[in-house]
């Protein structure tokens, strides 16, 4: 009857998938922009507290981390349960950190050095006494600027 | 001669290709952003300089002392930590008619000339047992009650907040100035004591 009706067995064309990759290079290209290579292999668990006053950190070349928390599961055989330091890829003791400190201003320009951000990322579950020597250790060389890692949140709970 | 037909490259495999890369770095990178509460460390004590020499009047001074089992004591009274905002910034914004409440002192600050400024000192103290959680939480807080005290002041005379101010700051001298003018009334002064090892192992 009606005019506009198509005829039923038109076969369908094949959809062109000539730019599917174009949209998977823009995937690829904003993955690529958005984020950071994983630096170290974490060998120490650090799930980071939360807070409320967090700032962002800028120019994450002139950041340097260093994480405390208990040893991963499949290294507690080894190394026990206990908090630990680690740097780089390997633990450490905190008198370790003076070479650390150091080494890490040798690998920026000589103006940038004093500008470095000590980022420590700890687990929450951590005991203050590990944190505080680190702590002490950093003033001894002059390693002031001091980020706490922790995650954004709206409410800090009891 | 037969001119030969240039083929077209088969272009199917690309998205293959783009797809192995895509999933290469998805699975080598990290997206999280860095956030994180930024302190500075007092610098090294001085061999010389005895630190016990520094006197400063208990009214000055806002104890906050955190116990191996997370408990709180602020200014000598056991309190939530949800609490300990409201109580620092009392005790930053001061009241010049009590005598409990910290000394004034009058300093030239930019843009209002001589006016009194409280000598107050957060003073934290923690112990080695103390969980980092609760460290961080209590740092929390007194960054955030600096923070609102100076967003209230800054309101009060700029219409502005701190917060608004320091981003403007970057665009225009007269916010970056006014921003300065807050912060010299309401210096951040946290200071943290040598913890104690009372309650519990390292």
């Amino acid at each position: 009857m009606s005019k506009f009706r198509k005829d039923g067995k038109k076969a369908m064309p094949a959809i062109s998938t000539a730019s599917l990759p174009d949209i998977v290079f823009m995937l690829l290209f904003f993955f690529m922009v958005t984020t950071t290579m994983r630096q170290t292999t974490l060998k120490v668990n650090v799930v980071l507290p939360k807070a409320t006053e967090v700032e962002k950190l800028e120019k994450k070349s002139l950041v340097s981390y260093i994480y405390i928390g208990d040893p991963i599961k499949s290294l507690q055989a080894s190394f026990g349960t206990a908090a630990r330091i680690q740097l780089n890829d390997a633990f450490a003791v905190k008198e370790d950190l003076f070479q650390f400190v150091e080494m890490e201003k040798d690998k920026r320009d000589e103006a940038e050095r004093n500008m470095i951000t000590w980022s420590l990322k700890v687990d929450q579950d951590t005991k203050m006494g590990i944190v505080t020597e680190v702590k002490q250790e950093m003033r001894k060389v002059n390693a002031l600027k001091i980020n706490y890692s922790a995650k954004r949140t709206d409410k800090i709970s009891e | 001669m037969a001119k030969r037909e240039i083929q077209e490259i088969n272009a199917g495999s690309m998205a293959d290709i783009a797809f192995l890369l895509l999933i290469f770095f998805l699975v080598t990178t990290t997206m999280d952003t860095d956030t994180g509460l930024i302190r500075k460390l007092p610098p090294p004590p001085e061999d010389v300089s005895d630190p016990e020499k520094i006197d400063i009047k208990q009214r000055n001074i806002f104890e906050v002392l955190v116990n191996a089992n997370d408990q709180l004591l602020a200014d000598g009274e056991y309190i939530p930590v949800t609490e300990l905002k409201e109580k620092v910034k009392e005790f930053i914004k001061g009241d010049p008619n009590n005598p409990e409440m910290p000394e004034y002192k009058v300093e030239e600050v930019p843009l209002f000339g001589s006016i009194p400024v409280s000598k107050q000192i957060v003073s934290l103290q923690n112990d080695n047992g103390t969980s980092y959680q609760m460290y961080i939480k209590v740092q929390n807080e007194l960054i955030g009650a600096y923070r609102e005290v100076r967003n209230e002041r800054a309101m009060k005379e700029f219409g502005k907040s701190f917060d608004e101010l320091l981003v403007l700051a970057e665009k225009s001298e007269e916010f970056s100035n006014q921003a300065e003018a807050i912060k010299a009334i309401y210096p951040q002064r946290i200071s943290e004591a040598e913890p104690k090892s009372i309650g519990g192992k390292k």
